[in-house]
Order: C-alpha cells, then sequence, then structure tokens
C-alpha cells in the first residue's frame, strides 16, 4: 500500500505544481487592464488596501476551510463513535464573534480614511472635462480651450482633475443620454457618469506611457466597444503636445484637398457631409463637436473609441459603414465610393 | 343545517374533486402538489438560464468571439440574470418553503391555500409571458439590474417586457410571502414555540419578511419604468427632470435584500442537513436564528455599495462601507456554528450532506470576496468587473444552488417516496463541484486583470485568452452535472430504492409522516415537547453520555389511521389558475398601447381577474359528493 501511495502523492505534488505554475504564468501575462499593476498614486492608494484586505482574506479563508476539512474528516461516521449530543458552547460562540467584529474594524479604518482623502480635490491639478456619448469619449482641456476625442494625453507626476458631465442629450439622436463610466485601472479606480450629474474622479501617472481602460457601466449595444486610452507624456512634452492641439494643422493638397472637398461640402446617399458632425480645422470648444473632433487625427494610435488601429484599411473599412465593424455605433453608412473614401483618408492623414 | 345547504348552492360552478391526472394538478390546492409544481416549473427554468449561459460562455471562450452577435448576447445575459434570479433560485426555494413548511410546523395545510394556487400560476405565467418576449420582437437587453436612463431608451418591447414581467413575479412572491408569514405564525402544531421551530422554518419567515418590504419597493420602480415606457412619462429622463439614481436606490433597495431573500432559505436547509447527518443538535441554535434575523434587518442598510462609484459623496460611501463589512459578523456566525455542528458528530457522507459542505465551503469564498467590496477605493477597481461576477456566483451558485440541491436530495424521498442514488449523486456533486470551481474561480483572476462584465466580445491582447477558456470548459462540466442529475431522478421513478417515512433518521417532524406524506399530512395533530420533537420520540438525551433508543419510538406508526376520510382538507378550484391569467393578458394589452388592441386586452385582463375573484369568493366550501 505504502509503495502505492508514494507516486499518487508525487503526482499529487505535480499537479499542484502545474497549476501554481499556470497561475503565475496567467499573472505575467501581459494584461494592460491588470487591477494590481498600479502606475500612479490613485491606484496605489487603492492598492494597498487591496493588499492588507486580500491578505486577512487569505488566511481566514486558509483557517476556517482548514477547520471545515479537518472537521469533516475527523468527524467522519466509523463504527461504535456515537455523535456528541452537545448545543452549543457560549464562550467559543461569543470569541467567534468578536475577533471578526475586531477584524474588520481594523479593516475599516485605513478604508475610511482613504475614502474622504480620494475624495478631495488635489491642489495643482489639470483640469479637465470628460463627456460620455454613445459610444466614444470628448476631453475639454478647460485651461487651454482645447477639444479632443478618445485619447487623453495627461503630463506624468501631476494629478488630473477630471470633471465627468453627464450630458442629458445624446447629441447625434437627440434620445436621452445613458450612463457610462470612466476607468483606466493602472491609474484609478471607476467613476460613473451619469445624465444630469457633475461627477470627478482624480487620476495620476507616474511614468509616461499609454494606459487602458474601458467602460464598464452598461450603456447598450456598443458598450465593449467603448474603450479607453491615457497617453502620459514627461510634463514638457505634455506641454507641446497641448500647443500642437490648439492650433491648426497644415492646408491639404491633391487627393487629400479633394478629401477636403468632400467632407466640408460633400453630399452623400447616407447624409450630409462630415462636417455637420465632425471638425477637422478647430479644436476650440465652441467647434462642431457631435462626432468627435477629427482636427488632429492623425496623431491618434486608434481610432471609434479605441478600438481600431488607426490604419487605412481600418479607416476604409469604417468609413463603408461604421455599424458593420461597429456595433451601436451611430454614425451612419454615408454609402461612400472607394475613391470618395480614399479621398477622405488622404485627408485625414493630413490632420496632423 | 339551512345555513349549510344555502352554503353548499352558492357560486356558479361547483369545485373540481379530481385528484389525479393533469387537472388535478391545474385546480390542486394541496402545497404538496403546489410545491412540486413550483420546484418543477424552476427547473425547467434552470436549463434554459443554463443554456443561455453556455451560450455565453461559447461567445466569450475565445477573443473576439463570433456566435452571438451584440444586441443577442445582450438578451441573452440579461435574461440569464432575470431567470436565474427570479425564476430559479426564488421560486426552488419556494417549492420547498411551499413542501415542507406544513410539514415541519405540524400543520395540514398553509394558511390560504387558493392564494397559494394563485402564487404559482402568477409565477408560472410570469415567467412564461418574459419568455413571449423572445418570439415578439426581443427579449429585455438592459440587464436584470435595467439601469436607468437605458431602460428606457432600448428599442423593442424587450425592458417593458422586463418592467411588467417582474411586476407579475412580485405579485406571485407578495402572495407567497404573506401567506407563508400567516401560515408560521398561526398554523403551528401546539408546542412548537417559535424558538423550537426548525431552522429552516426561521430562514422561511425572516425570507417572507423580507419580500413583504422589498416587493413594493421594486413595484413602485417597475411602475415607473412602465409608464415611462409605455405612456411617455419621465420619471427616470434626465432631460425633463427626471433621476436616473432614483431608479438604482430604488432597484438596490429592493435588490439587496433580495441577496438574502435568495441565501437564506438555502442556509435554513444547510442547517436542517448537517444535523442530521452529523447527528447532532445544531450548534448555537438561538445565534443561528439571531444571525439569520439580524442578517434580515441588516440587509435593509447596505444597498448603496452598488453604488459606490456613482458619486454619493465620501459620507455616504464610508456609512455603506461600514454597514458593508459588519454584515460579515452575522453571516460569520452561521459559518461557525455550523462547523460547530460537525464538530463532535458522526458524519455520513451522502449527498445532501455533500452539497451542504459544498455550499459552506463555497459560500466562504464569496463572504470573503464580499468583504473585499467593502475596501471602497479599491471596490472602484473592482465595480463591474467579472471580479464581481466571481463573487456573486459564489454566493448564489455555490451559495444558494448547492443549498437548493442539498434540499433536493434530502427532501426527495419524503416527497417521492424513493431515494436518489446514492452513487450518482456524488458524481453530480463532484462534477458540479469541480465545474463550478473551474467556471467561476478564474473570474476572480478575470475580473482583476481588468475584464469588464457584459461585454459581448474583448480583444485578443488583452491577456485574458486562457482563463476565459477554461471558465468555458468548466460550464461544460457544470452542464454535464446537470445531466446526472436529470439522470439520476429519471432513474428514480423506476428504480429507486424505496425509502421508509424516516430514511435519514430525521428529527424534525416531516419525518414522522410516510413518504410520500398523504394529503392530509398529519393524521393526528402532533403535540411538540422539543425543539427536533421527531429525535426526541425516538431517543432520549443523556448529558455527557452517548444518545439512547427509546424502545416505543413513536417513528412510523402515523400511516394506517382509518379516520383520515374525515379530516377536512380544502378542495381545489379552478379560480386561482384562472385569476393568473389575467395579468398576462393584462400585460399584452400594455405591451401593444400603440395598437387598437391594447385597451380590448387591458378591459379583458380585469374582467378575468374580477370574475375569477368573484368565483373565488362565491365557490362553495367543498365539493359535492
Amino acid at each position: 500500500m505504502r509503495l502505492l501511495q508514494a507516486p499518487k502523492r508525487r503526482a499529487g505534488v505535480g499537479a499542484l505544481a502545474l497549476l501554481l505554475t499556470l497561475l503565475l504564468s496567467a499573472c505575467a501575462e501581459n494584461a494592460p487592464q491588470d487591477v494590481l499593476d498600479p502606475a500612479g498614486p490613485v491606484a496605489r492608494e487603492a492598492d494597498q488596501l487591496w493588499d492588507i484586505t486580500f491578505g486577512i482574506a487569505v488566511v481566514v479563508f486558509v483557517l476556517v476551510e482548514a477547520a471545515l476539512v479537518f472537521t469533516v474528516l475527523k468527524f467522519r461516521r466509523r463504527p461504535g463513535r456515537e455523535a456528541a449530543q452537545f448545543h452549543g458552547n457560549t464562550r467559543v460562540e461569543v470569541l467567534l464573534t468578536v475577533i471578526p467584529a475586531l477584524i474588520l474594524a481594523g479593516i475599516a479604518v485605513p478604508t475610511v480614511s482613504s475614502i474622504f482623502s480620494l475624495a478631495a480635490e488635489p491642489p495643482g491639478a489639470l483640469q479637465v472635462k470628460l463627456i460620455g456619448h454613445r459610444f466614444w469619449w470628448e476631453y475639454q482641456y478647460t485651461g487651454a480651450g482645447v477639444v479632443t476625442a478618445n485619447e487623453l494625453h495627461i503630463p506624468t507626476g501631476r494629478p488630473v482633475y477630471i470633471n465627468l458631465e453627464g450630458a442629458l442629450t445624446d447629441r447625434v439622436t437627440g434620445e436621452a443620454a445613458v450612463n457610462h463610466s470612466y476607468w483606466i485601472p493602472r491609474l484609478a479606480g471607476t467613476q460613473d457618469i451619469i445624465p444630469g450629474r457633475n461627477t470627478y474622479m482624480t487620476i495620476e501617472a507616474d511614468e509616461p506611457g499609454t494606459y487602458l481602460g474601458q467602460c464598464k457601466e452598461f450603456c447598450g449595444l456598443g458598450h465593449a466597444y467603448m474603450r479607453q486610452r491615457v497617453i502620459a507624456h514627461r510634463p514638457a512634452e505634455f506641454e507641446t503636445w497641448l500647443q500642437d492641439q490648439g492650433e491648426a494643422p497644415p492646408a491639404p493638397t491633391g487627393l487629400a484637398a479633394e478629401g477636403e472637398q468632400l467632407f466640408t461640402s460633400g453630399q452623400f446617399p447616407g447624409g450630409p457631409a462630415c462636417v455637420s458632425c465632425h471638425a477637422a480645422e478647430s479644436t476650440e470648444l465652441t467647434a462642431p463637436n457631435t462626432g468627435p473632433n477629427l482636427t488632429h487625427f492623425a496623431g491618434r494610435q486608434t481610432f471609434a473609441a479605441g478600438v481600431f488601429e488607426n490604419n487605412e484599411e481600418n479607416l476604409s473599412a469604417w468609413l463603408a459603414d461604421p455599424a458593420a465593424v461597429k456595433p451601436g455605433a451611430t454614425m451612419p453608412d454615408l454609402g461612400l465610393t472607394q475613391e470618395q473614401i480614399d479621398a477622405l483618408i488622404a485627408y485625414l492623414e493630413t490632420r496632423e | 343545517m339551512a345555513t349549510a345547504a344555502l352554503f353548499e348552492r352558492r357560486g356558479f360552478m361547483s369545485r373540481p374533486s379530481a385528484t389525479t391526472g393533469w387537472w388535478s394538478w391545474v385546480t390542486t390546492v394541496d402545497h404538496k402538489k403546489i410545491g412540486i409544481l413550483y420546484g418543477f416549473t424552476a427547473f425547467i427554468f434552470f436549463l434554459i438560464g443554463g443554456i443561455e449561459a453556455l451560450a455565453i460562455r461559447a461567445q466569450l471562450a475565445g477573443p473576439d468571439g463570433t456566435i452571438l452577435d451584440a444586441d443577442t448576447y445582450n438578451q441573452l445575459f440579461t435574461m440569464h440574470g432575470i431567470t436565474m434570479i427570479f425564476l430559479v433560485v426564488m421560486p426552488m426555494g419556494v417549492g420547498l418553503m411551499n413542501y415542507f413548511i406544513p410539514l415541519m410546523i405540524g400543520a395540514r395545510d398553509v394558511a390560504f391555500p387558493r392564494l397559494n394556487a394563485f402564487s404559482y400560476w402568477v409565477f408560472a405565467l410570469g415567467g412564461l409571458f418574459l419568455y413571449s418576449s423572445f418570439v415578439l420582437g426581443g427579449a429585455p437587453s438592459g440587464g436584470w439590474f435595467g439601469y436607468a436612463p437605458l431602460n428606457r431608451e432600448l428599442p423593442n418591447y424587450g425592458m417593458t417586457f422586463y418592467s411588467l414581467g417582474l411586476q407579475m413575479l412580485g405579485v406571485a412572491s407578495l402572495a407567497g410571502a404573506v401567506n407563508f408569514i400567516i401560515t408560521i405564525l398561526n398554523m403551528r402544531a401546539p408546542g412548537m414555540t417559535l424558538m423550537r421551530m426548525p431552522v429552516f422554518i426561521w430562514m422561511s419567515l425572516v425570507t417572507s419578511f423580507l419580500l413583504l418590504f422589498a416587493m413594493p419597493i421594486i413595484a413602485v420602480a417597475l411602475f415607473q419604468l412602465m409608464f415611462d415606457r409605455a405612456y411617455g412619462a419621465n420619471f427616470f429622463n434626465p432631460a425633463e427632470g427626471g433621476d436616473p439614481i432614483l431608479w438604482q436606490h430604488l432597484f438596490w433597495l429592493f435588490g439587496h435584500p433580495e441577496v438574502y431573500i435568495m441565501i437564506l432559505p438555502a442556509m435554513g436547509i444547510v442547517s436542517e442537513v448537517l444535523p442530521t447527518f452529523a447527528r447532532k443538535p445544531i450548534f448555537g441554535y438561538a445565534a443561528i436564528v439571531f444571525a439569520g434575523i439580524a442578517i434580515g434587518f441588516m440587509g435593509w442598510g447596505v444597498w448603496a455599495h452598488h453604488m459606490f462609484t456613482t458619486g454619493l459623496g465620501p459620507v455616504a460611501n464610508a456609512a455603506f462601507a461600514l454597514s458593508t463589512m459588519f454584515i460579515a459578523v452575522p453571516t460569520g456566525i452561521k459559518i461557525f456554528n455550523w462547523i460547530g455542528t460537525l464538530w463532535g458528530g458522526s458524519i455520513e457522507f451522502k449527498p445532501p450532506l455533500m452539497f451542504s459542505l459544498g455550499f459552506v465551503s463555497m459560500f466562504i469564498i464569496g463572504g470573503l470576496s464580499g468583504v473585499t467590496h467593502s475596501i471602497v477605493p479599491h471596490d472602484a477597481q473592482q465595480q463591474d468587473t467579472y471580479y464581481i461576477v466571481a463573487h456573486f456566483h459564489y454566493v448564489l451558485f455555490g451559495g444558494a444552488i448547492f443549498g437548493l440541491f442539498s434540499g433536493i436530495y434530502y427532501w426527495w424521498p419524503k416527497i417521492f417516496g424513493r431515494y436518489l442514488s446514492n452513487g450518482l449523486g456524488h458524481l453530480h456533486f463532484w462534477l458540479m463541484l469541480i465545474g463550478f470551481n473551474l467556471t467561476f474561480g478564474p473570474f476572480h483572476i478575470l475580473g482583476l486583470q481588468g475584464m469588464p462584465r457584459r461585454i459581448s466580445v474583448y480583444p485578443d491582447e488583452m491577456g485574458w485568452n486562457f482563463w476565459n477558456l477554461i471558465s468555458t470548459i468548466g460550464s461544460g462540466v457544470i452542464a454535464a452535472s446537470v445531466l446526472v442529475f436529470i439522470l439520476n431522478a429519471v432513474r428514480t421513478r423506476t428504480k429507486g430504492e424505496e425509502a421508509g417515512a424516516d430514511p435519514w433518521d430525521g428529527r424534525t417532524l416531516e419525518w414522522s409522516v410516510p413518504s410520500p406524506p398523504p394529503a392530509y399530512n398529519f393524521a393526528e395533530e402532533p403535540v411538540v415537547r422539543h425543539r427536533d420533537d421527531f429525535w426526541h420520540t425516538k431517543y432520549i438525551e443523556v448529558p455527557e453520555k452517548s444518545p439512547r433508543r427509546v424502545l416505543a419510538g413513536g417513528a412510523n406508526g402515523h400511516d394506517e389511521h382509518s379516520e383520515h376520510g374525515h379530516i377536512h382538507l380544502p378542495s381545489p378550484s379552478y379560480f386561482p389558475a384562472m385569476a393568473a391569467t389575467g395579468l398576462p393578458v393584462m400585460g399584452y394589452g400594455v405591451i401593444y398601447n400603440d395598437t387598437g388592441a391594447s385597451w380590448p386586452l387591458i378591459v379583458s385582463g380585469i374582467l378575468i381577474i374580477m370574475l375569477s375573484l368573484f368565483g373565488w369568493v362565491l365557490e362553495p366550501s367543498v365539493h359535492e359528493e
């Protein structure tokens, strides 16, 4: 028997090791929205609370499950053993009520203090206003008077205080707007966007880089296609970027000029010219912003709320029929010809 | 007597008298038959909800899934949630409560037998009404939580079906709750004081009170939604001064007690099964009962922890964080007392016990992840991710479903007179435990890796592929375990070993009557002298010594009683089922409010209900023999 048991045990250890390796490899995998990999002070404060609570939870889990398994095995039915007939034990019961209460009180103190400190507006923050649309993001740098879409650029080492404005109606459809939420896991936890209300959140990144997130509050057909992208620059580079955003892009020539013609005054089977929804010459807050502002479109990594990489192939498919490649997209299928699409793409590529 | 003759002539139909055949099931007012109807219907919905879940998992097995389009996906996850909550866990618990409350308190039926039948028919027709939306333009697609203002903006009839269907299920739950409260408070056998009641009865009572107070809250929200959608009201339209946050408050003020409505009956089942199979009285009866009551009260003070990210402000967030943390204390008491119940016992590993152990061990995980939600700054990370999905499946599947299966295996021999197979029961348990953990364990990791809920597709480069695949494989294992259960249930009809009145050496009154119990339950009204009274008719409890069997045990003596012909039982009735049909008819009238059929349907529905109620009130009190 002993001989037979040894390989069994070794197989068990092997299985456990395999499981652990799998677990570790899964953690080491590149997960750009990893909650447990904070990259700024706001996310780190939440993460520290997690570390404390998760540690306690693991200890409690191991102790209680072990107690359960031990009890079940020790007191399994065997011939000749009768169950002890006791009804309770007041001392044990009181002890096991007080201990969890004390542990919870211990978790409560840092939690409450952190709730209040994170809710306050940090001094010296960059102010950004964010509006969630179906299904894309609008950012207004209120200080600089600049509007952009879908990719939020921020400076490193400086808190960014975001005012999430809950618009009342959707600009494209004219229907009531719906809830969304803003969430860049490595920079901060979620804040909901609720029509008719203003909410606020702080994000901050330590290092330059691209940080991903996505809408978490179910918002309908395009919910899975409403991603977020924060690009952090060193402060000097950020200032340059912001200044560039305020300037108009160069005038287009050749095919791009044809594209501009279509963009500003084309009439298509499926709708009017692009300019009736999109501004491509100005990032002023007063520019027509029914759809994303495209003035510096060529400088974006992605389009359509972070869903598509910004390249000719993707743009061509998008312009041919937006809702076919992104469910719930409110941009109409304009019925463009391939020549028109090529001209428009050439024009968009000049929007740097 | 003259008055008696007058009574017999009342009404415009004689009462039905069938006791077998399908007609007897439509007209029955017997709590046992209604309990079986509830259980069977809920199990059918369990299969449907499970198929929806399998479709969801198939879509998410890999990145950029193409099996379902976004709209279908949204309909499926919405209906999966609604089905499992309102059409599976709640009615399955209600079915067991229906069958066993009278048997465990020594009563012959519930307080209002016809109201009981009405509850069932409203539930069953409400479920059918909801599912008819699939063929009438599309099912609800705004999530079971149906947040405003999306709930009023979604096209088609889906969310209108949601507002009306849930309203009907609420009517069924309210009627059932009133019935159970009055049955438990008024119809206990002599000597069964409150503190001698089985824990399952206590938990049923707390659950019924929670339903009584929670259902009106969601009813208000659903009526507002109905008026918003069908009649142009603006309760949740922010552009006209309506408030989307109002919906969230109303929904969760119902929705959090709802969680306890689902879990408390399962906790009651576990509290019956563990003592029986450990051959010990429950450890700390009073503490377990008061912990259940405490959960019932505290459950009203934690709703805003579903809303930590809506911007309630730090004061509200801190207050609800504290209440959320401290509701873990009574929950912990229950866990410790269950382990205390097993301690020193003589534990027999039968399927009911295995499922109860599954409940306790999985509920510990769900409870602890619940505590991690209360640290608000980090909850903002967990909110709406798969981490939350993991948490509530550990509570509602690992908890409620395992608890309900424990109850099914435990009481099956009582209900049908035959055991479910022991071997298949163990196979079912282990497959389900492994499949459950394979499916929902990875959700913890996925959530912490940033995977949000309710997304129909995810891109390849997010690092979520592996665990999603594992989860989908796990869902297949769960499906296999359910097939094993079905096989077991079908097989037991012909091959099941016959169970006597008391197959598990039980402790409570239901084991003192034959299996299946006669229509009248108890030939003689039992007189209760102890908690676990039936056990005390079999054993003497000698302090500090082992229990001894009493020679003249009173176990199985009741079934040969000859006087049961004289026992008054409520007669079957057509009217509960008939009255229940009025509600969906009215519902369709509201759905089609833009057509000429609207008012005729609404008026017909009202007439059906009114005529049925007249018939109900005026029908003869017994069928003519």
